[in-house]
């Protein structure tokens, strides 16, 4: 696309735009750190993650405030209206995928105090590479406008809700055979439960790359797994 | 488009022009069918091909020189007054050519009022102002003439400011004051369309936001037809919008998608600022 007569409000998307990027490696990095958190029984890292949660804070108000400065100063139409939108919520979503970061490391802490089922933790961990990744990947085909890899991140959101509804049976299981593992298994359930949220928030952005190039998401009905989440009769 | 223009090879219609508007509901109180314009040997409107629907507004965007303000200036024959000027093809008023040779301009003209960029109140009385156009047309008893003059300087949002100064002269009043004076000595004729050329380029912001206010409350009695820079004016009070370049309609379509999501590339570069 050409550039805007007023070069001043290319400079503005751009910045707007780097935000979101810096954004996104900082949110990466919080889920990546949290995990390792969780596998290693770091709880240094963990406190990192906890205290670093607020640059993720600071950068979505920063992406608040320029959109409101661009949406009164520049009037947008179109394409830059669709820019300015996306980032936004793009941000938000952001900003939710690193809270669970920050709440999962929270909760590694108190894992890290007792035992818990080693084969759960890493079922935990591949949810969270999954997320992870693609997270990395949404965030790359938002660097680039690149709506097919959108497409491709938006399509793997199915597989994840499978691992975490896995993941459920599996902690519900240990729960029910050996009663002492009930806190630890809570606490990963919960683990679990944001890490396939944060999953969720990664779709999102994936539908809003989609938007801001094309002016709709994906059309289709959203890959969802969540009928088999109620499978077992219990509420996760 | 080009799907739709390839099984038509025949039709200059820019099908892809009315594709995203959803006519149900809509009546064509205007239709342009392949309207070309001509300034002695130059073409300023190139097959235009579009339909203005009754009770809406219609505004028209596009860089200066794009054909716009020409349109306008053919759908109530202002050309006319011009030789060397013509247009070709077919405008049809309630399904009746108004570009034949044996159409009654003074008629067309008070069914089809408009109201130009600058204010120009006639150098009368606010009360001549909007009963000279009444006398033209109607020789109506003095009770009811006062009448229709005040319907007409509500109408447009006037009378409370000149009630009690209706002898004052027109040319006396703000520039925004002016510009409604001369809405309401349009509105006076009872037309059924009415065109704004640029009504408010003259106008601070709060004489604008009054005169958009207006055309908002006259879509309900008219069909507007209006021609803006102002994008955003655009976006406001209109319906539908037509953007035009170099003499060509590139895209029409209803107001939100346009300025939203719009389709051509060249429509996009001008509504976002990025153009030339």
């Amino acid at each position: 696309m050409a550039e805007h007569t007023l070069k001043r409000f290319d400079e503005e998307l751009e910045r707007l735009s780097s935000t979101i990027s810096e954004m996104g490696g900082l949110a990466e990095s919080q889920l990546a750190q949290a995990l390792v958190a969780l596998r290693e029984r770091d709880t240094e890292s963990a406190e990192r993650v906890i205290a670093e949660d607020a640059r993720v804070d600071a950068l979505d108000i920063a992406v608040q405030e320029q959109t409101v400065k661009l949406l009164a100063l520049r009037q947008p139409m179109a394409v830059d209206l669709r820019v300015i939108l996306s980032s936004i919520k793009i941000a938000g979503a952001l900003e939710r995928i690193a809270d669970y970061a920050k709440n999962t490391a929270k909760r590694s802490i108190v894992l890290a105090q007792g035992t818990s089922p080693v084969a759960a933790v890493n079922g935990i961990d591949r949810l969270g590479r999954l997320v992870r990744t693609a997270l990395k990947d949404v965030l790359d085909a938002f660097a680039h406008g690149d709506v097919a890899k959108a497409h491709d991140v938006w399509e793997r959101d199915e597989e994840i809700d499978q691992v975490y509804t896995g993941l459920f049976r599996e902690l519900l299981t240990y729960m029910m055979e050996d009663p002492r593992t009930i806190t630890a298994c809570t606490h990963l359930l919960f683990m679990a439960k944001n890490i396939e949220r944060a999953g969720d928030h990664v779709t999102n952005i994936a539908e809003l790359v989609s938007f801001r190039a094309t002016g709709h998401g994906f059309e289709e009905e959203r890959p969802k797994g969540s009928a088999s989440l109620y499978a077992t009769g219990s509420t996760p | 488009m080009t799907m739709a223009s390839a099984s038509t090879p025949t039709v200059a219609t820019p099908v892809a022009a009315h594709a995203r508007i959803d006519t149900a509901g809509l009546a064509e109180k205007i239709t342009l069918r392949n309207l070309e314009f001509f300034y002695g040997d130059s073409r300023a409107l190139k097959g235009i091909s579009m339909s203005l629907y009754a009770n809406k507004a219609t505004a028209f965007i596009g860089p200066s020189g794009c054909g716009k303000s020409t349109l306008l200036r053919v759908l109530n024959r202002m050309y006319d007054l011009y030789p060397g000027q013509r247009a070709t093809g077919q405008v049809l008023f309630d399904g009746d050519n108004l570009l034949k040779d044996d159409q009654d301009i003074n008629l067309l003209r008070a069914r089809i009022g408009m109201v130009f960029q600058k204010p120009t109140p006639f150098p009368m009385t606010i009360y001549e102002n909007v009963a000279f156009g009444i006398r033209l047309y109607e020789k109506l008893p003095k009770s009811e003439l006062d009448g229709r003059v005040e319907t007409a300087l509500r109408r447009a949002a006037i009378w409370d400011e000149v009630k009690d100064k209706l002898n004052a002269n027109g040319q006396s009043l703000s520039g925004g004051q002016q510009q409604r004076l001369c809405i309401a000595r349009t509105v006076a004729v009872k037309p059924e369309v009415i065109l704004f050329d640029e009504p408010c380029s003259a106008l601070d912001p709060i004489s604008t936001a009054k005169i958009e206010e207006l055309i908002d409350e006259l879509k309900k009695d008219y069909t507007i037809v209006i021609v803006t820079h102002n994008m955003q004016q655009a976006a406001r009070v209109s319906d539908f919008t037509a953007f035009m370049y170099l003499g060509e309609l590139v895209e029409f379509g209803a107001t939100e998608t346009l300025f939203t999501t719009p389709k051509d590339k060249r429509t996009q570069a001008y509504i976002t600022g990025r153009f030339g």
